[in-house]
């Protein structure tokens, strides 16, 4: 115990505490973790959306009530669009794993075109809604329904962006470190906008439908 | 003795970090952090996943698309219940959480967030909850019972 005082503070321990050798950063080597906190960030807003919905998901204003407009059948099949991209992306990033560059741009063509029929549900279900009169700006529940799902959807059109966008760096480059990398990043965030849903089907539509 | 015990491990020191410090980086710098370095499924995994999240969606749409169970409030509850596990199997075998990706940093910050998230959600709902039954007193009775079907 004496010793501890004898010795300077800092010194004994200063080899393990500071890197003074030369090392490499090769480039990517902190992309993961940076891109998990920005999806954790991404998580906080999409928390707020959802409790705007619940604190604003019961006042309709006198309109209609999710149970009269939310037509379930077609968020089953929406629900079902999401989660089979889900599963073409994993086998996507398995085929990237291997090395099989053609099997890895087939199943991402695939989970692009899952993507591509969530949004056009997505839109049609909205255009719907606001042809009968339902649009955002009919009550708050309405307003909150909106902002939520339609931030979702925002984030599957500019998932479906980066995925061709990747697409393109594959098949001109191959798989290359970094566009493995990148393809991880993506394979996050989709999965992540999955997750997402998973809460915006159980809150809003089927719990809403119950209200 | 403490005096003793503090020169061995400072004779220890430098010979042990440098071989900590290069295998270290060997496991995160080298290129089998983008091929095996992060946590990664199998196709097995994928397909358990799947099959998992199928099941664990075809529930709570059939509980409530067919009313099985008239009781409203059980069948919300079951469908939270379901969505949080739902949440967690796709954080296993989609997101593949573990407590060792990056040194367990994903798995801090996923617990900060989680933390974050549910004291604003159970804040915001509790404060406007209270707020609604105090600020709006029901004008008529027709208004009283669309509150009261509403909380």
């Amino acid at each position: 115990m004496t010793s501890a005082t004898d010795v300077p503070p800092g010194a004994e321990n200063a080899v393990s505490f500071y890197d003074t050798d030369p090392h490499e950063h090769p480039p990517g080597q902190s992309t993961m973790l940076g891109f998990w906190l920005y999806l954790m960030s991404d998580c906080l807003i999409f928390a707020m959306l959802f409790a705007a919905w619940g604190v604003f998901g019961g006042s309709y204003a006198g309109g209609p009530r999710p149970s009269e407009l939310f037509e379930l059948p077609l968020v089953a099949v929406n629900t079902a669009m999401l989660l089979f991209s889900s599963i073409t992306y994993g086998f996507a990033m398995l085929a990237a794993d291997a090395k099989k560059q053609g099997a890895t741009l087939g199943w991402l063509a695939i989970t692009g075109v899952f993507g591509l029929c969530f949004l056009g549900i997505e839109l049609y279900e909205f255009s719907n809604l606001i042809a009968e009169g339902a649009g955002p700006w009919r009550s708050a529940f309405l307003s909150s329904f909106f902002t939520l799902v339609g931030t979702h959807g925002l984030h599957v059109t500019f998932g479906i962006i980066w995925l061709v966008t990747l697409m393109v760096q594959v098949s001109r480059k191959g798989l290359i470190d970094a566009n493995l990398r990148r393809l991880q990043c993506l394979s996050l965030f989709w999965h992540f906008l999955d997750v997402i849903w998973i809460g915006v089907f159980t809150f809003v539509y089927l719990l809403g439908v119950l209200r | 003795m403490s005096a003793n015990a503090n020169g061995m491990s400072a004779a220890a020191g430098p010979d042990v970090a440098p071989q900590a410090q290069a295998s270290d980086h060997g496991h995160g710098h080298g290129s089998d952090h983008v091929d095996g370095g992060a946590a990664h499924g199998s196709h097995r995994s994928y397909v358990t996943g799947f099959v998992l999240s199928v099941i664990l969606t075809a529930i709570p749409f059939g509980l409530v698309m067919s009313g099985v169970i008239s009781d409203k409030s059980v069948v919300a509850g079951i469908c939270m219940v379901l969505a949080i596990v739902q949440i967690v199997v796709h954080m296993i075998y989609f997101l593949h959480m573990n407590r060792k990706s990056e040194a367990g940093w994903t798995l801090m910050s996923l617990i900060f967030t989680v933390i974050i998230v549910v004291i604003a959600l159970t804040g915001s709902l509790w404060v406007m909850f209270h707020m609604n039954q105090n600020m709006m007193p029901p004008m008529n009775p027709t208004s009283a019972a669309e509150m009261s079907d509403r909380m």
